[in-house]
């Protein structure tokens, strides 16, 4: 690649950067030191950027990358799990869940889901255990975010600038900016970046389409060279399959800590019917265009090299070096934005669930603030390291996070809504189910007596189902076995005072 | 009473949504309408009518489910 293309490419990025950068530090100097301030803006937030710093949160490298890659390999029909999924199971959770924590959280000044439940069954322990599971699941995830944007700079240098380059690059501008900017600042240019990410797509999509002679072209040379891409199903498609994923990582989502802190910092109720009736749209504008363009890559004969992503390539070949950089930009922004939240909430569940219960009941409120930040660096710094071992695919790791989440779902669903849960009962969902789903993940599948266990799936159904439903028979059975303590208090979560 | 009625009607129709969010009737087809396959239109469509099922649901069921008066949350909109 020519000397000067470079420079380019590198200069869009650059600039990308630089307007994160100027976002952050005007978040700085309206955040407030408290930690409600800087977790949670102090419950401020607005229909327009909640909307999109949720949505912006929820999107990965996956979006441009290991979805596209996915569909270039197997077919678009993702795109109907991403509907079940994101459209309309996580809507409804967002209901289900968010609402309700919303309520509770208002009335108690709750950060995190640990404090929340922790609370409520009167337990460090609880509050500990959620804090830590979280951040267990949260650390390949963040890992897998760095590895994406450390491959999306690889695929635009054409390999000029290393791997480990890309990713400390992205490592250290992230630790800056989320030390400075707080929830604020990260909501402010999610925004940004999820109005970026969806306008670049669309133009992808377009200049893609007229280059290549149309959507009708495309189509019939798709039909020529894949024709079973345009039908339903087939291949890794199969409905246990397609509903798994869509369950699983709709619940997983809603658990993952930068979301599920997404769910107090509403400013009113009319903010959550809003994103809430938005959801579905928001979900079909983003992920339609962004898997068909790995789908039609695979008709357009686009020959993508091992290892390499194919939306890069397929843009490389259809439209101008500057305008390709712009789309790795935009993938960067979407792994930014999911990372720097994921930092900030991960920090937030280190210093409140963990760090002050347990080390210094007594920190101070400045303390407090500087743990967060420094929690924030050792995560960031920690992960980075990590991923220079490169351990599993992008989809394999991002997978095992969203499952691990699942499992925590349904506990606290059923503690939200059942008055008569008790501490015991939360302990033997979570703890049990997490068992079940790690053990899954990590021991190798076995054959004994004719049967095998620990494997992806029983009677074709993926085991973090299986998980799921565990989960949910452990806290019920659980707390139907036991008594609630003195200290169990079931009026925490009692919301609303309507007579039915 | 009524009230219990509407309560099963949006439970009704959020199990619609969910079980046909993914068009298990158009399953191995692989017809074409203007260059999309057709359970992409579906899905377009399905994802529409979901946004005004929510957007309905938000403006008069919302509050059905959790025990609380609309005026006790503030804002009512």
């Amino acid at each position: 690649m020519a000397e000067s293309e470079l420079l380019v490419q590198l200069g869009v990025v650059g600039a990308y950067l630089v307007v994160a950068l100027a976002v952050g530090v005007l978040a700085y100097r309206v955040t407030g030191r408290d930690a409600e301030d800087y977790y949670l803006a102090s419950r401020s937030i607005g229909t327009g950027v909640l909307l999109f710093t949720t949505f912006a949160t929820l999107l990965s490298a996956f979006t441009f990358f290991g979805g596209p890659n996915l569909a270039y390999a197997a077919g678009p029909e993702w795109i109907l799990v991403m509907g079940l999924m994101d459209g309309i199971l996580f809507a409804i959770l967002w209901y289900v869940i968010g609402y309700r924590q919303w309520l509770i959280g208002r009335y108690e000044r709750y950060v995190t889901l640990g404090e929340m439940l922790g609370d409520r069954f009167g337990s460090k322990r609880l509050r500990a255990l959620v804090a830590g599971v979280s951040l267990f699941w949260l650390f390949p995830y963040v890992m897998l975010q760095q590895m994406g944007a450390g491959e999306a700079i690889v695929g635009l240098s054409d390999g000029a600038v290393p791997y480990w380059v890309g990713a400390a690059a992205i490592t250290l501008f992230m630790i800056v900016y989320v030390v400075l900017a707080g929830l604020r600042g990260v909501a402010w240019t999610d925004t940004i970046q999820g109005v970026f990410m969806l306008g670049i797509v669309w133009i992808a999509v377009g200049w893609v389409l007229s280059a290549a002679g149309g959507l009708d072209a495309v189509s019939a040379s798709l039909a020529a060279s894949n024709p079973e891409f345009l039908s339903l199903g087939g291949g890794v498609y199969s409905p246990q399959w397609m509903i798994a994923q869509a369950v699983t990582i709709a619940f997983g989502v809603a658990m993952f800590p930068q979301i599920n802190q997404r769910f107090f910092v509403a400013r009113d109720v009319r903010v959550l019917k809003r994103s809430f009736a938005l959801w579905p749209v928001l979900v079909l504008l983003l992920f339609v265009p962004a898997f068909l363009l790995g789908t039609w890559a695979a008709g357009l004969g686009v020959a993508v090299p091992e290892g390499a992503n194919v939306v890069p390539v397929v843009l490389n070949a259809y439209t101008p070096g500057w305008f390709a950089a712009l789309v790795v930009a935009g993938a960067m922004a979407a792994m930014m934005s999911s990372s720097d939240s994921m930092l900030l909430s991960g920090s937030s569940y280190l210093t409140r669930d963990l760090y002050r219960p347990f080390v210094n009941p007594d920190a101070d409120a400045a303390r407090e603030t500087w743990i967060a930040r420094l929690g924030v660096a050792a995560f960031a710094i920690g992960t980075f390291v990590v991923s220079l071992f490169r351990p599993g695919t992008l989809i394999t790791v991002g997978d095992t996070a969203f499952g691990g989440y699942a499992q925590l779902a349904l506990p606290v669903i059923v503690a939200l809504y059942w008055p008569r849960t008790t501490r015991q009962g939360m302990f033997a969902g979570i703890v049990g189910s997490q068992v079940f789903y790690v053990a899954h993940v990590f021991v190798p599948a076995a054959t004994i007596g004719g049967v095998t266990v620990l494997g992806s799936a029983y009677f074709t159904w993926d085991f973090a189902l299986y998980g799921m439903a565990l989960s949910l028979f452990l806290t019920v059975g659980g707390s139907l076995l036991t008594a609630a303590d003195a200290d169990e208090r079931a009026e925490r979560f009692a919301v609303g005072t309507r007579a039915d | 009473m009524r009230r219990r009625k509407t309560d099963y009607l949006w439970i009704g129709v959020f199990v619609v949504l969910v079980a046909f969010a993914i068009p298990w009737f158009l399953w191995g087809n692989a017809a074409t309408w203007s260059g999309l396959p057709v359970w992409l239109w579906w899905h377009i469509g399905w994802m529409v009518l979901a946004s005004v099922a929510f957007a309905l649901f938000a403006r008069g069921a919302w509050d059905r489910g959790m025990n609380v008066d609309p005026e006790e949350v503030g804002f009512d909109g």
